[in-house]
């Protein structure tokens, strides 16, 4: 069994306001060395597969089909094999 | 004519779209759930408002995947009208029915007033009763009506006349001003404000209902 720990995050292009609303907030409550602030999601899948390949096929098809909107979010994933 | 409003769990403007073609337009309409597996006998479908789902993972997201998004599908792809509008918008560019994508307006607010809209072509089976350059006033409800596209989309969009309606005085950051487009067939329309909001003089104002005439004169011809 693997864990996926995947992370979608807007593409540096697509304006994040979430993220920049939640700067203003850290600013406005005196957190005044943050400098910037993304605002994402994170999944945690566990899955059952055989090897560390096929978990990894399986998390960027799920990434593709649902998790991810292509046009706007990409992600990134980690794999740890986890006992069943 | 007989029109099908698809209902989603979660969406909340299906009964003014239902009213708008029952009482405004006097056609037969039925909702059907998303459960529905076939839609044969409908002359078009209209996807409503809302946030069907609760707007999880992202606005629209979820509702593709529901059965009855496969006729949807395959209405769209025989060139019946489906006309999505604000949450219908959304689940269309999710489905990879129309292109881009809606995000979260630049100023995080969720906004309801009425916009003025220019129809930028009035060459569609929905737009063909307003004129050139029509300015309209249409209600817009929207947190996620911020649409995006990149720069390649949007140079095939208007290579294709694709955007139908622009905002006069953009409410959330759209690019381009772009509150509606069509698909490259000219058969399936999305857009964030809300026509079947404006199709009676007590609601406001009756600008919408052209675009409900233009859809039903396409069907009857």
């Amino acid at each position: 069994m693997y864990l996926a720990q995947i992370y979608v995050h807007h593409k540096a292009s697509i304006l994040d306001p979430q993220g920049e609303a939640v700067l203003n907030a850290l600013q406005r409550l005196g957190y005044d060395k943050v400098d910037s602030v993304k605002q994402g999601k994170y999944f945690e899948v566990n899955i059952q597969a055989d090897s560390e390949d096929e978990a990894s096929k399986i998390v960027n098809d799920i990434a593709k089909d649902l998790l991810v909107n292509h046009n706007m979010e990409s992600f990134e994933f980690e794999l740890k094999e986890v006992a069943k | 004519m007989k029109f099908a409003v698809i209902s989603f769990p979660g969406s909340n403007c299906d009964m003014d779209m239902y009213y708008a073609v029952r009482d405004s337009l006097n056609e037969d309409v039925d909702l059907v759930t998303s459960d529905a597996t076939n839609l044969d006998g409908y002359d078009g479908v209209l996807i409503p408002g809302g946030f069907s789902y609760g707007d999880y993972l992202r606005s629209g997201a979820v509702a593709r995947f529901a059965p009855v998004m496969e006729s949807v599908k395959e209405m769209a792809a025989e060139g019946k009208p489906v006309l999505g509008v604000c949450n219908g918008f959304q689940i269309l560019t999710e489905a990879n029915l129309l292109p881009g994508s809606l995000q979260h307006n630049t100023s995080m607010e969720f906004i309801s007033d009425w916009s003025k809209l220019r129809v930028q072509n009035n060459d569609t089976m929905f737009t063909d009763q307003y004129e050139e350059s029509e300015v309209i006033d249409i209600p817009i409800a929207h947190g996620e009506g911020n649409y995006y596209c990149d720069d390649e989309t949007l140079a095939q969009l208007k290579a294709n006349d694709q955007i139908v309606f622009t905002y006069e005085d953009n409410p959330n950051g759209s690019c381009d001003n772009i509150a509606g487009v069509v698909n490259e067939q000219g058969n399936v329309l999305g857009m964030m404000p809300h026509p079947e909001r404006a199709v009676e003089s007590i609601l406001g104002g009756t600008d919408g209902l052209k675009l409900f005439k233009s859809l039903l004169n396409h069907v009857r011809s």
